[in-house]
């Protein structure tokens, strides 16, 4: 049970504390420490010396802010600064695949009777973004980021889900337009993502994003387009395996960890 | 079965901060660090050389960006060949390239704080690591300045704020006296001899002045190979009147290159 300081005693606490000794000044302090209706108590029961002098202190220390410097900028989350060099790369790639999708979405609704073109190019979405994201030519501290101790898989995984971050959406929003199947936009593109990365590990990522780039055109895009027949490899049936295929490549591109290491002449 | 010695098992502690061993780095197929043996500890350590004799690719093999061909390399008595923590090691270097790029929109606050946080420095330690690098380096009134706005001697001082904000026991800094004025290079050679009391400090230079009044140790390099390693003073006397030089230093410079041309000659 918790022992209140009579009224008398907060009375002479408040005044100073004369007839209290060490002990009962020390006690009722650290039970106001915990007890807010004793500090309504002591706050009734303060002088009108104390008062006064508390007022004053109060407007001293007003006039003190007022004329001192203006509090320290509340910095900005270190996520948000470290990536913005990054946006500014991107933006033009990532404007230039939205423009790119965009046309293809109308294409198909001007040609319905056209092998989907956003499907087509849905796996090639991310790959311009990714490369970018890693490139020393976009990357001004290149060498400098090279030797840190945060350089490496990790930091291509983080910029990589930033182009992610952008063209998933994207690709989910034009699907929901077109009506063509999410599970088919998505999986390519995440297993062409990490087959990027994967064989950027030994290529390097923009020639492996240009390599799976050409191949794709080459085997998937242009048949499609020239019989007017998707590729079986987009047709409904093939969703387990890229499912597989998305899974088995990103577990390929955590065993490329060492190649990202140090910098590359293939970088 | 070969029995093993207690000695053989204990963990080997290098009193090198820096130890290489038959180090051959390749660029391309060039290889330009030919077999280089190399012990530095504590101190200020001057890079001496010519054009092409292997020094950036050196500063990039010890700075752990490029990977060595062949030999051996430890850094702060880790092996660096990927039997060891690369990671680890990297929170111990400060390093300044010699193509310093940047991104011209931070500025110099921003810049050494994005380091810092790519070194893996703890977060609540970073803002006031970065204001005493930036302090150090003179830049205090620039601090919130763009890096685009900066002139070449205020980017060299930024580039070595961000190597030296990690209090790494290695620094490496590549060229960091160019587009220094010369008052800066005076300030700078006193931020050489602070940083040497405790760190392992190797400085790359064309200027053999700088060398001789900051550092305790000269290395010279030639076509990837140590041509010498002593002390200043030794550097000196290796020259003669006849060397090519405006100072004792740039004789002994000129002195020991060409002993060392004419002995690949032969």
């Amino acid at each position: 049970m918790t022992t209140h300081p009579t009224l008398d005693a907060i009375a002479r606490y408040a005044g100073d504390g004369p007839g209290l000794d060490d002990a009962a000044v020390w006690s009722i302090e650290v039970h106001l420490e915990n007890c807010a209706d004793c500090r309504a108590r002591l706050a009734g029961s303060t002088t009108d010396a104390t008062r006064t002098l508390l007022d004053r202190v109060a407007a001293e220390l007003d006039r003190g802010v007022a004329a001192g410097p203006a509090p320290a900028r509340l910095r900005r989350p270190w996520s948000v600064l470290h990536q913005r060099w990054l946006v500014w790369a991107l933006l033009p790639w990532l404007t230039m695949t939205a423009g790119v999708l965009g046309c293809a979405m109308l294409l198909q609704e001007v040609n319905p009777q056209w092998p989907s073109l956003v499907l087509l190019l849905a796996p090639l979405a991310p790959l311009p973004g990714v490369a970018v994201a890693w490139s020393r030519r976009a990357d001004p501290a290149w060498e400098l980021i090279a030797g840190t101790p945060s350089a490496g898989l990790t930091m291509l995984l983080r910029r990589t889900a930033a182009a992610l971050a952008v063209v998933v959406p994207l690709l989910a929003l034009i699907g929901i337009r077109t009506g063509d199947s999410l599970a088919l936009l998505l999986l390519p593109c995440f297993a062409c993502t990490a087959a990027t990365v994967a064989i950027g590990g030994l290529v390097g990522v923009v020639r492996a994003a240009a390599g799976i780039g050409v191949v794709w055109a080459a085997a998937v895009v242009l048949p499609s387009v020239g019989t007017g027949h998707m590729s079986v490899v987009l047709r409904p049936g093939s969703v387990p395996v890229w499912a597989l295929a998305a899974v088995a490549l990103a577990a390929f591109t955590v065993t490329q960890a060492d190649n990202y290491r140090r910098l590359s002449s293939r970088s | 079965m070969r029995s093993v010695s207690a000695a053989e098992t204990a963990p080997t502690i290098s009193p090198w901060a820096v130890q290489a061993e038959g180090l051959r780095v390749r660029v391309g197929r060039h290889l330009a660090v030919d077999g280089l043996d190399l012990s530095l500890g504590t101190g200020v350590h001057g890079l001496l050389g010519p054009n092409g004799a292997g020094k950036t690719t050196l500063m990039r093999a010890l700075a752990t960006v490029v990977k060595p061909a062949d030999g051996r390399l430890q850094l702060l008595g880790q092996p660096v060949d990927g039997r060891g923590n690369l990671r680890l090691v990297r929170r111990g270097l400060g390093y300044l390239p010699q193509q310093f790029g940047f991104y011209p929109r931070f500025t110099v606050r921003e810049f050494v704080e994005y380091l810092a946080w790519l070194k893996e420095m703890p977060g609540p330690a970073i803002p006031d690591a970065v204001q005493r690098a930036i302090d150090r380096v003179g830049l205090t009134e620039k601090a919130d300045a763009r890096m685009k706005t900066l002139s070449g001697g205020m980017l060299r001082r930024a580039g070595i704020a961000q190597a030296i904000v990690n209090s790494p026991e290695v620094v490496l800094l590549d060229e960091p006296t160019v587009g220094l004025d010369p008052e800066q290079r005076l300030d700078f050679r006193t931020l050489l001899r602070e940083l040497g009391v405790d760190s392992c400090v190797l400085v790359s230079t064309h200027l053999v002045e700088d060398v001789v009044a900051a550092c305790t140790d000269v290395i010279l390099i030639n076509r990837g190979k140590l041509v010498y390693q002593g002390t200043p003073d030794g550097l000196v006397a290796e020259g003669g009147p006849d060397d090519a030089g405006d100072s004792p230093a740039e004789r002994g410079y000129s002195a020991l290159l060409r002993r060392h041309r004419a002995e690949e000659v032969r």
